[in-house]
């Protein structure tokens, strides 16, 4: 019975391998293709053909693409992401403190939302049908229908605005007591939240809502069990897996949605820094800044993955 | 009050999809004394498991109790509120579901469920629950009473889990035990040691039952009276004995009528003409080891005839190999060794290779209907596709023959625009007949095709077979797990065990099987007798070599 | 059976229930299509026009919705951003749903190395978060109209594979499939008669999904300039443009907003309100 779970987690693990592999082959095909000649760029107008071909020669523009691929794959390995084109520092440092502060604002968030959205989601399938429910089911659906840049803005028109309790900008730097890391914070985690949130209470709601209805809970129901029993004993550990992947899933929404936040509130994030670096064709720093979101969803899928088949009973 | 349970005038609504309210429960009454049994017998749809949960003012989602009243040691079952009842749940009446594998919380340990109900209502320090629990494994006669408990549902066989369903519904000695078709999904040497065990801890307690059955013969077995509903409604009431020997209502007679066993006609004698010869066929599932074969055998070196004109039954229990080998003879599941000759001519394995002609002459009809029919397409589309594939039939003699073909299978014209969601069992199993049959088959290979069809439409089916064959010249192999179907339509019945044919014999000589295994499976067939259970004597060795426990 | 009484709730129509909220909110969608259709014949001005003297007028008669940054029309300039934003997102979500609901249903009925190599690849791609592939694939071939809705469409496949896929997997264990094969038929019968017919109600939810997922993606590209280029705007790159009226709650931020959020909120509420068909009618 145990080595069928580890057989299945290593099994997910290599396709985890496999998939990285073909993601980062793509994000850096698809930079590949941004236009322009990068040696050309670099050394500007006025440069004489010569000099590109020589910058050409030395940056191996001119090997085949799956030997750069290669090279740069085992740059990568050794903790080197290259040199930034636009201002010549080593991606690494340009990323690092960025990193860390996009990984704050990830990790606030998760903090919040997922207790928040895991409580909505399951009292509003144990009241299935009740106003509340209905109330969490409809905001909710509001929430996933719009646009985070919309959530944001109406953020923005609630709290900074009409309110005027926090600042719409986010500068890290200026923070120098509590209550400014809470204003600062604020306004891209709430943001965040509600976009996070919404989605992990539907699918949490529906997962719980359909073990609900299958004929254990029912045989609990004819045992006298109570409805906070049938579904605290019966119905949520057999929820678990879909519920741990819910959650996985849209962590992974978060992606998507620091693009954005990050971008409104000008806050000094890696995704603020990839925008950047797109419009300025900073070629390494874009490949690493869309490695790095890649690997982190699919670290997130993949631990959701795991925890679904840890959590199976009938693999124990 | 006299008796325990007084059900007086019960109604119950259901609201359809459409949001349309129809009665299904119009206006049963029944009474239950101390310590008697009783079993509420029907077709499917006649209400009698939604009547057995009204005793305990349960209702399924999208139905309601509507009137009457549901007088259970005293209480109002209707009448009280949904927390006065959870009290009387599991303490006063108990509940056997039909399927105790779905009914099991995979998450938890059995003894856990087992012990909930005095967890519940506080009835008993867990200690004394757990050993209570094991004193009722041991009187339900389950293997290894001690350690049972700590295993997870899934680790435990469905006959089993069925017992602990039992021990789950007794360890809060209630008055009255539910038992919903509790044996339906068991084999029938399982179900003996079930049926059995129930038998023994229900009279040891002098508890009172509901058992919820389609089975007369199996009902005959436990219950003390028979109550047979249809249509919602009481049709008759009386003891066992009363409804086996004199059963006044029709519909009760022709519970009766289906079961009796009706003999073939001895066909007329073989043309010693061999339609379909396999020879050392073997077929499973896994990895392919270095002599060619499969891992796992589900059919291990099978050979077997049929002649022209004649029937072959294939029988034996679940997971025996015999759906396997309908499978491998249709070329769904290629062999991996053995030959196939049909008609004078070698099989390709895999139908992908064989000719159009070689799949048009051998048809399958699967058990389920309603996954055999497409629910998208309407009856006539489903029964022309053949004639347009086979026989490049154009639009107007296509409709001719869908016409044909509906009256053959005694189904209205009418109902060729109908999709097969607005069919009866029984309607929809004809279809899937009629379909094959347009293909102008030899051989039609019948995969467990009555299983899922009530005792009467079962048997109704059966005998349109029977007439088909004599108006068509085909040639059945029929597979099933029920003996009483096989008798009454095949020539020669095999035996599988195991992957394996153990023996092959006619019908006339069932009594007489020489394998073992025949005999218990024979012999484990219920009798519409109600000493039969008791009486019953197994070698129980035999029953521990082959039984499935 | 018999009938006792008809349900309060819902009424019925060609043999399809249907409830309120799925009637508003189609009214809502048909509206919008039909305004993406005919907005260039209904515009009172010329999307480019400076109409106003002021920058983020209110609302006020002949300019109904106000004035934007530079003092142009807003009911002109929504009314044309609707075309943009439902037409792109409407033939980019076709594009992904037909290759999508196709790939998945051959993967389903063939199975093996094709199967397994198709899931393996498209899985992949999905890995990749979809404003991610759309920030890097915009920045590397611009953003005119036809990349968008490609790379839109292209996003989008994955997710519509693996959806129909999951559904022709459980069709194809089906009898009937068997039964079909058995028969001999060929993979584009059995995709197309036995198949399609059963999953083209999910399929089409599916649709409408990843269409309000399509306007979101497309929205958020256009909000960060990455979308379509002005003059041209679409409701994303509305907001954008006019996010400075903010301050000032003017309507030529919030209108656009309310735009996106009407059309999205209305498919969502659309998709689970859908007209049921009633399936134990008397025949």
């Amino acid at each position: 019975m145990k080595s069928g779970i580890l057989n299945l987690v290593l099994k997910r693990l290599a396709t985890t391998v496999v998939t990285l592999l073909i993601v980062l082959f793509a994000v850096f095909f698809a930079t590949s293709m941004l236009p322009g000649d990068t040696a050309s760029i670099l050394l500007g107008q006025a440069a004489t053909p010569e000099a590109v071909a020589g910058l050409r020669e030395a940056m191996h523009l001119n090997d085949p693409a799956i030997l750069r691929f290669l090279r740069w794959l085992f740059g990568l390995l050794h903790g080197d992401l290259g040199t930034s084109y636009a201002n010549e520092m080593p991606v690494a440092k340009l990323i690092g403190g960025r990193f860390v502060n996009t990984m704050e604002l990830a990790g606030i968030t998760t903090l919040l939302s997922v207790p928040l959205a895991l409580t909505l989601g399951i009292t509003a399938a144990m009241l299935r049908g009740s106003i509340y429910d209905r109330t969490v089911t409809i905001l909710s659906i509001g929430i996933i229908s719009v646009p985070e840049f919309m959530v944001a803005t109406l953020a923005v028109l609630v709290f900074a605005v009409y309110l005027r309790w926090l600042p719409a900008l986010s500068s890290v730097n200026e923070a120098h007591s509590l209550t400014d890391l809470v204003r600062i914070y604020a306004m891209p985690v709430i943001t965040l939240t509600f976009v996070i949130s919404a989605q992990m209470i539907r699918m949490t709601r529906a997962a719980v809502i359909e073990t609900l209805s299958t004929p254990y809970v029912e045989m609990a129901l004819l045992k006298g069990a109570s409805r906070s029993r049938m579904v605290l004993k019966h119905a949520l550990p057999n929820a678990l897996g879909p519920i741990v992947n819910a959650v996985a899933l849209s962590l992974s929404y978060l992606v998507g949605g620091v693009i954005i936040v990050e971008t409104i509130f000008n806050y000094p994030g890696i995704a603020k820094l990839m925008v950047d670096a797109v419009a300025t064709r900073d070629l390494p720093l874009i490949q690493s800044c869309a490695m790095i979101f890649c690997l982190g969803y699919l670290l997130l899928i993949t631990a959701a993955d795991i925890i679904a088949i840890m959590s199976n009973p009938r693999l124990r | 009050m006299s008796n325990l349970v007084e059900v007086r005038n019960l109604r119950i609504e259901a609201t359809t999809d459409a949001g349309r309210v129809v009665d299904i429960i119009k206006g049963v009454s029944l009474d239950i004394a101390d310590g008697e049994i009783i079993a509420l017998i029907g077709e499917s749809g006649s209400g009698k498991t939604t009547v057995a949960l009204s005793l305990m003012g349960h209702a399924r989602p999208g139905c309601r109790i509507t009137g009457g009243a549901i007088n259970v040691n005293g209480k109002d079952m209707a009448a009280l509120s949904e927390k006065e009842r959870a009290k009387l749940r599991g303490t006063d009446i108990a509940y056997v579901p039909q399927s105790a594998a779905a009914s099991f919380n995979p998450a938890s340990t059995i003894m856990e469920q087992v012990i909930e109900v005095t967890r519940i209502h506080k009835l008993m320090p867990p200690e004394q629950a757990r050993k209570r629990a094991v004193e009722l494994f041991r009187a339900l006669s389950l293997p290894d009473p001690d350690g049972i408990g700590a295993r997870y549902p899934h680790q435990v066989s469905g006959g089993q889990l069925q017992r602990l369903s039992a021990a789950m519904a007794l360890i809060g000695d209630p008055k009255l035990v539910i038992f919903d078709e509790p044996t339906t999904a068991l084999d029938v040497t399982t179900q003996i040691d079930v049926l059995k065990a129930f038998k023994s801890v229900m009279r040891a307690g002098g508890i009172a039952g509901v058992y919820v059955s389609h089975d007369l013969a199996v009902v005959a077995q436990i219950a003390d009276r028979i109550v047979v509903l249809k249509g919602g409604e009481v049709q008759e009431t009386g003891t066992t004995a009363q409804i086996l020997s004199g059963a006044q209502h029709p519909y009760t007679r022709e519970l009766l009528a289906a079961f009796e066993p009706k003999p073939r006609q001895a066909q007329a004698e073989a043309s010693a003409n061999q339609l379909l010869r396999i020879d050392n066929v073997t077929a499973g599932y896994g990895a392919v080891r270095e002599d060619g074969l499969p891992l796992i055998r589900a059919v291990n070196s099978v050979s077997l005839v049929v002649e022209k004109g004649r029937n072959l039954g294939v029988i034996g229990e679940s997971g025996c190999g015999k759906s396997t080998l309908a499978r491998v003879i249709a070329g769904i599941h290629p062999a991996a060794a053995g030959d196939i000759v049909f008609d004078g001519k070698e099989l390709q394995r895999a139908a992908g290779n064989r000719s159009q002609d070689q799949l048009r002459e051998m048809q399958i009809v699967f058990q389920y209907a309603d996954t055999a029919l497409n629910p998208a397409k309407p009856v006539e589309d489903i029964i022309a596709r053949p004639l347009a594939f086979y026989h490049r039939l154009d639009r107007q003699a296509r409709s001719k023959r869908v016409d044909e073909l509906l009256d053959m299978v005694r189904l209205p014209k009418t109902l060729r625009y109908r999709h097969p969601s607005e069919l009866s069992g029984g309607q929809k199993q004809r279809v899937n007949f009629a379909r094959a049959l347009a293909a102008n088959p030899k051989l039609i290979i019948c995969d467990e095709i009555t299983s899922a069809l009530d005792t009467v439409v079962a048997s109704a089916v059966i005998e349109l077979l029977k007439e088909l064959q004599r108006e068509l010249g085909l040639s059945y192999i029929f597979i099933s797990h029920d003996l009483s179907v096989v008798e009454a339509i095949c020539d020669d019945i095999m035996v599988m065990y195991n992957g394996e044919r153990v023996e092959q014999i006619t019908p006339d000589k069932v009594n007489a099987a020489t394998h073992p295994y025949s005999k218990l499976l024979f012999s484990s067939v219920p009798k519409l007798d109600p000493t039969w259970l008791d009486g019953l004597v197994r070698d129980p060795e035999l029953v521990s070599q082959y039984g499935h426990r | 059976m018999t009938m006792t009484r008809a349900a309060a709730s819902g009424r019925s129509f060609l043999g399809h229930s249907y409830n309120l909220v799925g009637v508003i909110a189609s009214l809502v969608i048909l509206a919008w299509t039909l305004i993406a259709i005919f907005a260039p014949y209904i515009i009172p001005h010329s999307i480019g026009d400076i109409v106003d003297d002021d920058y983020f007028g209110p609302m006020r008669q002949g300019l109904w919705l106000g004035s934007d940054y530079l003092g142009r029309d807003m009911l002109s300039r929504v009314l044309m951003g609707a075309r943009y934003t439902v037409g792109i997102s409407l033939a980019a979500v076709a594009i992904s749903c037909f290759s999508g609901v196709v790939l998945g249903m051959i993967a389903a009925v063939t199975g093996g190395w094709l199967d397994t190599c198709l899931s393996r690849f498209l899985d992949a791609m999905n890995s990749i978060p979809s404003k991610l592939f759309g920030l890097v694939v915009v920045a590397a071939v611009g953003s005119s109209i036809p990349v968008l809705i490609l790379t839109l469409a292209v996003i989008y496949i994955p997710g519509a594979y693996r959806f129909a896929r999951a559904l022709a997997v459980n069709i194809n264990t089906m009898d009937f499939m068997t039964v079909a094969r058995v028969r001999g038929e060929s993979t584009i019968y059995l995709i197309g008669s036995e198949i399609l017919p059963n999953i083209i109600r999910p399929v089409l939810a599916d649709f409408g999904l990843r269409f309000v997922f399509i306007v979101l993606l497309l929205s958020g590209l256009s909000f960060l300039g990455l979308g379509l280029q002005p003059p041209l705007a679409d409701w994303g790159a509305l907001v954008r443009e006019n996010i400075g009226g903010l301050p000032f709650a003017a309507p030529a931020v919030i209108v656009p907003s309310l735009a996106i959020a009407s059309l999205t909120i209305s498919v969502n509420l659309l998709i689970d309100n859908l007209p049921k068909k009633i399936r134990d009618r008397d025949a």
